[in-house]
This record gives C-alpha cells, sequence and structure tokens, in this order.
C-alpha cells in the first residue's frame, strides 16, 4: 500500500510536470498572439483548455462516464501488452487481436437471438476466444520457429485489418443495403448495459458495463500473477528465460501461452467496443488503441494496478482533451503530447525529484523488456 | 572432414523448416498460381519492350523448381549457398505470383520496382538507424519518432529555406531526439524502451498538434517542390536494372551509399569493432579501455542524423508536404527489418526491399481481377512476410547488452 501511494504521488508530480511542459508548448505555438505580443491572450488559452480538459474529464457524470468509456479498451489492450511484458514478449499485436476478437463478438452478437443474461457473456466470450487465438498465432511461431514476435504481431495487424475489410463485404456482415464495409447490429439483447442507465433519458452517458469487464479483467491478471504457478514461471521466464529452462519450466509453451492470455485481453477489449461503445463493427474499430495500450503498460510497469492507473488516467485525458478541442482552439494532440511526457517523467524520477526538490527514496525501477531474447 | 558434427539440433531443425517451406511454396505455386489461363505482360522499360509470360506453364515450372528446392534441402541443403538461393526463391515466387494476379492484362514491371526501390529509403534509413543503436547495446524503439519528426521539421524547414537546409534540419531533429534517448537511457538509467516509447509518442503528438495548430493557418510553412530523380550517366543505361536503381532521388543513393559505408564501417575499421564489443560484452570493452558512455552518445547521435535525413525522404524526396502521421508505422516496419536482417546492414536492407515490395504490390494489385477477393491480395506480401519470417529466417540473435544500462566502474 505504501508503495502504491509513492508510485501514485511521482505519477502525480509527473502530471504536473507534464501540464507544465504542455502550457509552454501551448503558448510558444500560438502564432498569433506571439507576432502581436499579446501574452495575456496565450495565457488565458492555457487556463481555458486545462480547464476544459479538467471539466471533460471529471466534472460531472457526463464527464465521468466519458472517462470511464475511453478507459475501458485501454485498459483491457493494456493488459494485453502487459502480460506478454511479463512473460518477456513485446506485444504490438493489441490492435490485430482487438479486430479479431472485435469480429467473433460481433458474430455471436448477431448471430443468435438469446436473452440478455447470455448473450452478452458469450459474447464477450467469443471475443476473448477469437482474441486469444490470434496472439497465440503469434505466440506459437516463436515458440515454434523462433520469428520474432515484433515482427509478427505487426504482419498480423495488416493481415487482420484486411481480413476485417473482406468480412465486413461478405453477406454474413455487412449491413443489408450499405455498400460500405459497415456490419450488421448487433441485437438490442447483446448490448452491454449502459453503466448510468438509472438515469432515464440520457443517451449521452456511454460508459457501458464493458469497464467492469475490464476491472474483473485485471483482478484476474492480478490473481493469475500473483497466485498461479503458470503467472509465476511466466514471470521467471520474463525475468531470464535460460535460468527459467534450466529450473525445468518449458519456456517456449509459456510463450504460447502468454500470447493467448494477452490476445485474449486485446480481444474483449474489441468485443466491448462492438458491444457497449458501437454496437456494430466498422474497419477503424481499433483505432490507435493497440498502440496507446504499449504506453498503458509502459507507463504501468506492466503490474495489475500500474496499468489500471494509468488507464484511467489516459482514458481521462482522451475524455478531456475531446473537450478542450471543442471549447478552444488547441488541438486534442495535445493529449499524446502530454501522454508522452508523464510516461517519459514517470520513468525517470531523478528528474522529477529534481524538478520538485522531493526528497524521498527513489521508487525503484525493474526493465520493462529485457532486450530482444532469443 | 566430417563438418556434420558441428551441426546443431536447432540447426537441423531450422534446415527443415527451410524444406517444408520451399514445399509449401510448391503447393501454392501449383495448387493456385497454374490455375489461370492467361499471358502476363510485364513492361520491361518505360517505353514499350515487354515480356509476356504464358502464366500457367510458368506456374508448372516454378512449382517442380520449388519441389526440387525442397528435396535438396531437406536431402543436403546449400550450406553457405543458402540465403542466395532464399532469395532467388522469393523472386521468383514473387514474379510467380505476380503473373499468376496479372493473367491476361499487363502491366509496368519496371514501374513497380522503381517505386519498391524509392520506398525502401526511409525503411532502410530507419533500420540503420537501429542497427548503429542496438549495436551499440542501446534499444532503439524510437525509430518512427525520429522519421516522424525529422520528416516534419524537413518540410517545414524546406518550405521556409531550400531542399539542402531543410534536409539538414530533418537530420539535426533525429540527432536532437536521438541525444534525448542517449540522456535518459545512458546518464539516467531508464529504460530503453520506456524512452523509446515516450519519443514515439511525443514524436507523433507534437506534429500533429503543430500541423494543426501552425501549418493549417500558414499554409507557405508546408509547400514545397521535391527533388526530382538523377539519372545515374552509364549506369542507367542498363537494361532493366538501370531504370530500377540508377533513375532515382538523391535519397535512394544515400541510402545506397550508407549501407555500403556502415557494413564496411562496422566490420572493417576499429570503431566497428568497438561498437560491436560495446553491444556484445561492454564490460569487456570497457576493460579494455574503450569509453563505452561515450561510444554509445556518439553512435545515437550518428543514427538519429541517419533516421531524420530517412524521415525528410517524405516532404522533400517523395510528396512535397507533411501530413499528419505520414511515416504510418513506417519505423516500426524498419524495426522489423532490423531484426529481419540480424543487425547487419546488408541483412537489414534486403529486409527493407522485402518490406518496400509488399507495400508497392499492394498498391498495384488491388485493380486487377483474380476471381479471388481483393484484400487477400492485398494481404498476400504480408502473409508471404510472416511465412517468410518463420520458415526461412527463423531465430535471430541479438546483440546481447542491447537494452541494459552500461555501469562504469
Amino acid at each position: 500500500m505504501k508503495d502504491l501511494l509513492k508510485s501514485l504521488r511521482y505519477t502525480l508530480l509527473a502530471l504536473v510536470a507534464s501540464l507544465l511542459v504542455g502550457a509552454i508548448i501551448i503558448v510558444i505555438t500560438d502564432v498569433d498572439a506571439l507576432k502581436s505580443g499579446d501574452f495575456g491572450k496565450a495565457f488565458s488559452t492555457v487556463f481555458n483548455a486545462y480547464k476544459s480538459l479538467f471539466q471533460g474529464s471529471f466534472w460531472g457524470v457526463r464527464s465521468i462516464s466519458n472517462t470511464i468509456a475511453g478507459t475501458t479498451p485501454l485498459l483491457l489492450s493494456g493488459l494485453a501488452v502487459s502480460i506478454a511484458f511479463k512473460g518477456g514478449l513485446f506485444n504490438i499485436g493489441a490492435t490485430g487481436q482487438m479486430l479479431a476478437g472485435g469480429m467473433t463478438s460481433l458474430w455471436v452478437g448477431f448471430a443468435f437471438d438469446g436473452p440478455g443474461w447470455l448473450q452478452v457473456p458469450l459474447a464477450v466470450a467469443a471475443g476473448a476466444i477469437g482474441g486469444a487465438i490470434f496472439g497465440g498465432i503469434a505466440g506459437l511461431l516463436k515458440a515454434r520457429t523462433g520469428a520474432h514476435e515484433v515482427i509478427t504481431t505487426i504482419m498480423l495487424n495488416s493481415i487482420a485489418s484486411f481480413l476485417v475489410l473482406w468480412l465486413l463485404k461478405t453477406t454474413l456482415f455487412q449491413r443489408e443495403g450499405r455498400p460500405d464495409p459497415i456490419s450488421k447490429p448487433i441485437s438490442e439483447a447483446s448490448r452491454l448495459p449502459r453503466l448510468f442507465g438509472f438515469l432515464d433519458g440520457r443517451v449521452d452517458l456511454v460508459a457501458h458495463a464493458g469497464f467492469i469487464v475490464a476491472l474483473l479483467a485485471t483482478l484476474f491478471y492480478w490473481w493469475l500473477l500473483k497466485r498461479t504457478t503458470v503467472g509465476f514461471e511466466l514471470r521467471a521466464t520474463g525475468l531470464n528465460s535460460d535460468a527459467a529452462k534450466y529450473a525445468g519450466m518449458k519456456t517456449k509453451s509459456l510463450m504460447v501461452i502468454a500470447m493467448l492470455f494477452a490476445g485474449g485481453f486485446a480481444g474483449m477489449a474489441g468485443a466491448t467496443e462492438v458491444l457497449g461503445t458501437y454496437g456494430y463493427a466498422s474497419t477503424s474499430l481499433a483505432g490507435n488503441i493497440g498502440f496507446d495500450a504499449i504506453a498503458v503498460a509502459l507507463l504501468g510497469q506492466s503490474s495489475p494496478i500500474g496499468t489500471l492507473v494509468s488507464a484511467l488516467l489516459f482514458g481521462a485525458l482522451q475524455a478531456g482533451g475531446r473537450s478542450m478541442q471543442a471549447n478552444t482552439d488547441v488541438p486534442v494532440d495535445l493529449i499524446i503530447v502530454l501522454r508522452a511526457l508523464i510516461v517519459m517523467f514517470v520513468a525517470a524520477p531523478l528528474l522529477v525529484k529534481a524538478m520538485f526538490r522531493v526528497k524521498s527514496q527513489v521508487v525503484s525501477q525493474g526493465q520493462t523488456f529485457r532486450g530482444w531474447g532469443g | 572432414m566430417n563438418t556434420e558434427i558441428l551441426v546443431s539440433a536447432e540447426q537441423k531443425k531450422h534446415a527443415r523448416n527451410v524444406g517444408f517451406g520451399y514445399l509449401g511454396l510448391a503447393v501454392i505455386t501449383l495448387a493456385v498460381f497454374s490455375r489461370r489461363p492467361g499471358d502476363a505482360g510485364f513492361k520491361l522499360t518505360e517505353g514499350g519492350t515487354s515480356l509476356t509470360l504464358p502464366a500457367q506453364q510458368f506456374a508448372w515450372i516454378f512449382g517442380i523448381v520449388f519441389v526440387a528446392l525442397a528435396a535438396a534441402q531437406l536431402l543436403r541443403g546449400f550450406g553457405k549457398l543458402s540465403s542466395v538461393v532464399l532469395s532467388l526463391a522469393t523472386a521468383v515466387f514473387v514474379l510467380s505470383f505476380l503473373s499468376w494476379a496479372t493473367a491476361g492484362e499487363s502491366f509496368s514491371l519496371v514501374g513497380m520496382l522503381q517505386d519498391t526501390v524509392s520506398r525502401s529509403v526511409p525503411i532502410t534509413l530507419g533500420a540503420l538507424g537501429g542497427i548503429l543503436c542496438e549495436r551499440s547495446g542501446v534499444i532503439n524503439i524510437a525509430i518512427e519518432g525520429m522519421l516522424l519528426a525529422g520528416a516534419f521539421t524537413g518540410a517545414v524547414g524546406a518550405s521556409l529555406t531550400n531542399l539542402w537546409l531543410g534536409t539538414i534540419i530533418a537530420m539535426l531533429t533525429g540527432v536532437f531526439l536521438a541525444w534525448i534517448l542517449a540522456v535518459f537511457s545512458i546518464k539516467y538509467r531508464v529504460d530503453q524502451v520506456i524512452v523509446g516509447f515516450a519519443i514515439n509518442f511525443f514524436a507523433l503528438g507534437i506534429t500533429s498538434f503543430l500541423s494543426f495548430r501552425v501549418l493549417v493557418p500558414n499554409p507557405d510553412y508546408n509547400s514545397l517542390v521535391p527533388v526530382m530523380p538523377i539519372s545515374v550517366p552509364l549506369l542507367s543505361k542498363i537494361p532493366f536494372i538501370g531504370q530500377i536503381f540508377f533513375v532515382q532521388t538523391i535519397f535512394v543513393y544515400f541510402s545506397f551509399a550508407a549501407v555500403a559505408f556502415l557494413t564496411w564501417a562496422m566490420y572493417r575499421t576499429r570503431w566497428g569493432l568497438r561498437t560491436r564489443a560495446a553491444g556484445e560484452y561492454p564490460k569487456a570493452a570497457g576493460t579494455l579501455g574503450v569509453d563505452v558512455i561515450k561510444l554509445r552518445y556518439r553512435n545515437l547521435m550518428i543514427a538519429g542524423a541517419v533516421a531524420g535525413i530517412g524521415g525528410a525522404w517524405w516532404p522533400i524526396g517523395t510528396v512535397g508536404r507533411f501530413d499528419q502521421n505520414i511515416t504510418g508505422g513506417r519505423g516500426f516496419i524498419a524495426l522489423a527489418a532490423v531484426i529481419f536482417g540480424r543487425w547487419h546492414p546488408v541483412g537489414a536492407f534486403s529486409g527493407a526491399m522485402v518490406f518496400a515490395l509488399a507495400e508497392a504490390v499492394r498498391l498495384k494489385i488491388g485493380n486487377f481481377d483474380t476471381g479471388i477477393p481483393s484484400e487477400f491480395l492485398l494481404m498476400a506480401p504480408y502473409l508471404v512476410t510472416l511465412v517468410v519470417v518463420a520458415g526461412f529466417v527463423g531465430a535471430s540473435r541479438a546483440p546481447k547488452a542491447a537494452g541494459q544500462p552500461y555501469d562504469e566502474q
């Protein structure tokens, strides 16, 4: 608990530091204000931008709902990268795994006509299985032939996106009467219930029960890592695969297992997007989430609680960033810069310490990824 | 001499996999490619000379060649020639794929290969940047960020000044990002993957942010006339090859030269020996008097310069402007090329060519009517890469110390 508080404090300081740098960036890129020497305007831009950033992420039910909706896929796909890191693998393929899981859950979502209590778990499980199979391919290729997962997952991302494009044009998936690649909608019963459904009539509250799925998945990830033999062996392999091998662990099977779980998590991220956020599938289903997930995992140092906290932070920034762009003329892309700075500052506690003159022990940092491995 | 003792079980397994891979190519060629009658016309020059291949017979011949290759590989292997055989086999396979896809039509083979070579520039230069870092013991995930930032500042710099200065500004941007990577990973000993990724995000965020906030309101900051191709005297007159390799922009010639120079420097100079030592066993190198820290700093900055020039290829070498996320993940492809080429400049160069070919084929192939959904044709290059990497390239060994901070005692 003490460690958690300490790392939360560093994350907070890092957040403040990156907001400061962000403010500088906003001011020096305000070409008009600089030309006219109107610094008052530049500073009020910063103030308004950060105000709507904060309001858009935490102020009121709607903002909190947006934050939760943004966090859900980030957390699940963040777990997908984290568990691979724990096993010593670099999973760049969360995008492809999300697409695979999204499509399988979509199929369950519109092909069957069961009651909600059966449809929803079934569709989420189908997403996990679809993603796991797709992630498992990369694991299997590495275990059997040594093909590096960085290459195979990048290639599998492209393969998945073309596969989805094709599937969305088949009569099985394509919405009737539509020429573009867009899927049939899932049945009403298959939709993940809205979290704020008790507030009648508020359709703008987009947060859905996928968040609960993501929290349960995080709990499962913690249990797997800390309480099971597989989790122990996975961590051992990630730390030193040669030593793990000498200790009699089947490192090759563990690679496959790590990628199966990784794909499963990412597949669920795809499933919650389809079943909760959109209600259908399109080619932009996965967006940049698979890429952002890597930052989530790095910031959270692949730990269950760390991944949760960083996904929440990133989700909040995303929700706030949209309202910032809507209310001021500061582009939402500032969020990506802020994320990068937070990751950097958290990773370099010495720097933050120097900036804020904090006198305490540095949080010890393990290495996320032990080289390229064999 | 009995050399068989020296072959490990791993190598035997690998050789067997390669054999099965050839067998797989034979099956695809015979089962799929031989099913379409018609002639495929390949334009071999810009003007008109064309090569007409009867697609079906062609596929039969190549299928049999692949069966023979598989048999030879499984029975006795190709020894030192195996990588040459592999590249030839890949080329033949791609050719039979193309002749199948284009049966009954004709298209410009030269144009496509010219496009391939041009597109290989950022991947090659990015990969060289990766090799320079990783050979000296620092993982470089930040190639994408260096390319993207270089593309941005190159576009702005060249729009405001001239093409040469723009390229130099792009180069300096790469150096700056590499310097950040160096300070954080070497001095502050931060996890190299984290810094690298943070740089990628930073570059993506800041260039998109600036492109909206500064370039959109000021369009004259982002418009330039890119460089024209230069025909190399004599060499460009070589039939077929000349058109492909020697009627290109200066960026292409620079990337050729960089590959050659880095290969020579890495294996034939004192600097190269020291760099490789710093990447494999920095303690030993340090004990023998090599300043590992300084060496890593210097190599990272050179890597940043090379990658920055690779980024300048987009605005200055081709499209003449910067667009949001214009690199579109090419930096990660470059990373894949580094691993594909086993951290060797020439290997990475051939990897870059393979990926660039995949891209060029993808852009061309969508138009052909083969009876197979176009998505599968578009997917094919990536599938082929996957098969090649899994079946033929296999496990690659990274520089041992890549990723670990160095303690100076």
